[in-house]
């Protein structure tokens, strides 16, 4: 079968972004640039699944400016065999990425979809289960596990109770979550192997997609300020300030 | 300008979480209609109708909704949303697997964890893990939200009489089906409608030294959360994680224990109103964010902590 995985480049999390003085964005010039860490276990759960022979291809795409296409390097140093750049400039909504994404689904017709919960930038949480409504697919959220039976898959899901576990027909869509796997790192062999793997580059005209704006940002800012605090000398300090200064606990 | 908010609920009972997301319903102004799908779910829909923001309880008890699959209710709210400007729901794992489906099957933007209402079409929303607040302003006709709940402060629950209609429309998509379910069983409060929180990191060791925690967690009537590191490593359960892709918590007192205060963790909870933090390196980040610092053993402080309380 073959699987396909979304994968977008966003600020390294190790960054603590800022927004700007005026307020217009957040200051991304000379930021460490990554790919979105649920991605990676995106294509690290794609690569174990052909690792196990259930699935013979793996496309990785990723969709925004040429500079994307370093990460499309570096999931196919992890082991994807080919990748799809979906040029566009600027940062698309995810709705806008879900509806580009049905384009290479409708293309390449894969039995698995599978993307990360989040990106780390937008912490939005939203473009697998967009993408599960147009493709008219099941979804598998918050996976932190999967088993695939023939044409069934069963998700283990991380929701605010506990765990679920559902059935989903196969084609699926499914969306990782931290626990899934844990990401290999790519041997310099790799490295350079992945330099020679095929990657296409397409436009949204390609897929008579075109792009929209529903959400403009209006502006940025800092989050409120929290007072400075203190250090407390020892227990019997902090649970007087709790108490007689807080009022927290009686 | 009219409001459908869904409903957070296990059939059995109404969430809490439910009652925030109205709240920033009452915000965008207008009337609130309230959506409880489920299956066997009559006696949540009932106890809705007492919230008196509500005018109307829609009641959609089926078997196809009983474990509110995505692909089966997402067809249901956007059927029901025909006759209404905005959709709400609270930013819960429930919230955010179903609320994107229904806005694309809409072909509208989905507005996720807003945090304030600051007009009918402008809210405000934390993006890099809370590190930046985006003002964002929707164009769309339909506007499709998710709430943060810890930033809306709960609506009473009692004293209204709204009327309950029952929803007959079925939709079973044929897509997924529900396998099981492991709901963690505990006494003490939800972590996050708790008043106070207790959470433990990388440097309580293992699990059982989440007694230590424990015993002060009873004398507070506190709920227990923790870092990923400490989810990673098998101390405790995956829905104690705390943080920007774990719960989102604001209690009146959170104590981090052991935490070192990655941005991801203080992503959590970083909007508690009073912050300890017990850590024995005082360079730790988590200072930095705490009223109250403890440099200290945790091993010493916390038995310590227990007996003076
Ligand atoms: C995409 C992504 C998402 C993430 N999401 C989250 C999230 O939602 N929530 C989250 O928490 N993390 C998240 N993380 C992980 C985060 O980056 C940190 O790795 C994690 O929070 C660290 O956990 P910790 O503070 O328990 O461990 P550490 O950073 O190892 O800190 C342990 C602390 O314990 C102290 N300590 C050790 N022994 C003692 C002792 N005896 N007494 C007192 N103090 C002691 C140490 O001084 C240290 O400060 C995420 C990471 C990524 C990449
Ligand atoms: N521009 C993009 N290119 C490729 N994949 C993306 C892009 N944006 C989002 N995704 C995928 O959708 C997931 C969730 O993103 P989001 O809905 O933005 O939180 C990401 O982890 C990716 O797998």
């Amino acid at each position: 079968m073959k699987a396909l995985v979304a994968v977008k480049r966003v600020v390294d999390y190790n960054v603590k972004v800022r927004a700007k003085a005026d307020g217009s964005d957040v200051e991304l010039n000379n930021v460490k640039m990554a790919i979105n860490p649920f991605c990676e276990i995106a294509v690290e759960e794609a690569v174990r699944l052909k690792e196990a022979g259930t699935v013979e291809e793996i496309v990785v795409v990723s969709i925004g400016e040429k500079a994307c296409q370093e990460q499309i390097r570096t999931a196919l140093a992890l082991g994807a065999d080919r990748g799809i750049h979906v040029e566009v400039d600027g940062k698309p909504e995810p709705l806008e990425v879900a509806k580009l994404l049905k384009g290479v689904v409708d293309k390449e017709q894969p039995n698995l979809v599978i993307l990360g919960k989040q990106s780390i930038d937008g912490d939005n949480n939203q473009t697998g289960q967009m993408l599960a409504a147009l493709t008219n697919m099941a979804q598998g959220t918050f996976a932190s596990e999967i088993k695939i039976d023939g044409d069934k898959m069963n998700v283990t899901r991380e929701i605010d109770g506990g765990m679920q576990t559902i059935s989903l027909s196969l084609p699926a869509i499914v969306t990782t979550d931290l626990r899934l796997n844990e990401p290999r790192y790519a041997s310099l062999p790799n490295i350079m192997k992945a330099k020679k793997k095929p990657l296409d580059v397409v436009t949204p005209a390609d897929f008579g997609v075109e792009i929209q704006t529903h959400v403009t940002q209006l502006s940025v800012a800092p989050p409120p300020e929290r007072a400075a605090g203190i250090k407390v000398e020892d227990v019997a300090q902090l649970v007087d300030k709790l108490k007689n200064e807080a009022k927290v606990i009686s | 300008m009219n409001t459908l908010v869904i409903a957070e609920h296990d059939n059995a009972e109404l969430k809490p979480a439910t009652l925030n997301a109205l709240a920033a319903a009452e915000k965008l102004g207008g009337s609130i209609e309230l959506l409880v799908v489920g299956g066997g779910c009559g006696a949540v829909a009932e106890t809705a109708a007492a919230i008196p923001s509500v005018s109307k309880v829609h009641c959609a008890d089926k078997p196809s909704y009983e474990h509110q699959l995505a692909e089966n209710v997402s067809l249901l709210i956007a059927e029901l949303a025909a006759s209404f400007d905005n959709v709400v729901a609270p930013a819960t794992t429930f919230g955010k697997n179903v609320m994107p489906r229904v806005a694309a099957l809409l072909d509208v933007a989905q507005i996720s964890d807003i945090i304030s209402v600051e007009s009918a079409d402008t809210f405000t929303r934390p993006i890099y893990a809370g590190n930046v607040i985006a003002t964002v302003q929707s164009s769309d006709a339909k506007k499709v939200i998710t709430v943060r709940t810890t930033a809306f402060d709960a609506v009473a629950d009692t004293g209204g009489s709204a009327e309950v209609v029952a929803v007959d429309a079925d939709h079973d998509a044929g897509l997924s089906s529900f396998v099981s379910e492991e709901v963690a069983e505990s006494d003490r409060p939800e972590l996050t409608a708790a008043s106070v929180v207790i959470s433990g990191g990388r440097g309580m060791q293992n699990g059982e030294n989440f007694a230590l925690l424990e015993g002060i967690a009873d004398k507070l009537g506190a709920a227990i959360g923790a870092s990923r590191a400490a989810v990673d490593a098998g101390f405790v359960p995956n829905d104690y994680q705390v943080g920007q892709t774990g719960k989102i918590v604001a209690p009146d007192l959170y104590i981090a224990v052991g935490i070192s205060g990655a941005i991801q963790h203080l992503a959590g909870m970083k909007d508690s109103k009073v912050i300890v933090a017990i850590n024995k390196d005082e360079d730790a980040p988590i200072f930095q964010v705490a009223d109250y610092g403890l440099v200290a053993d945790l091993f010493q402080a916390l038995p310590e902590l227990e007996a003076s309380l």
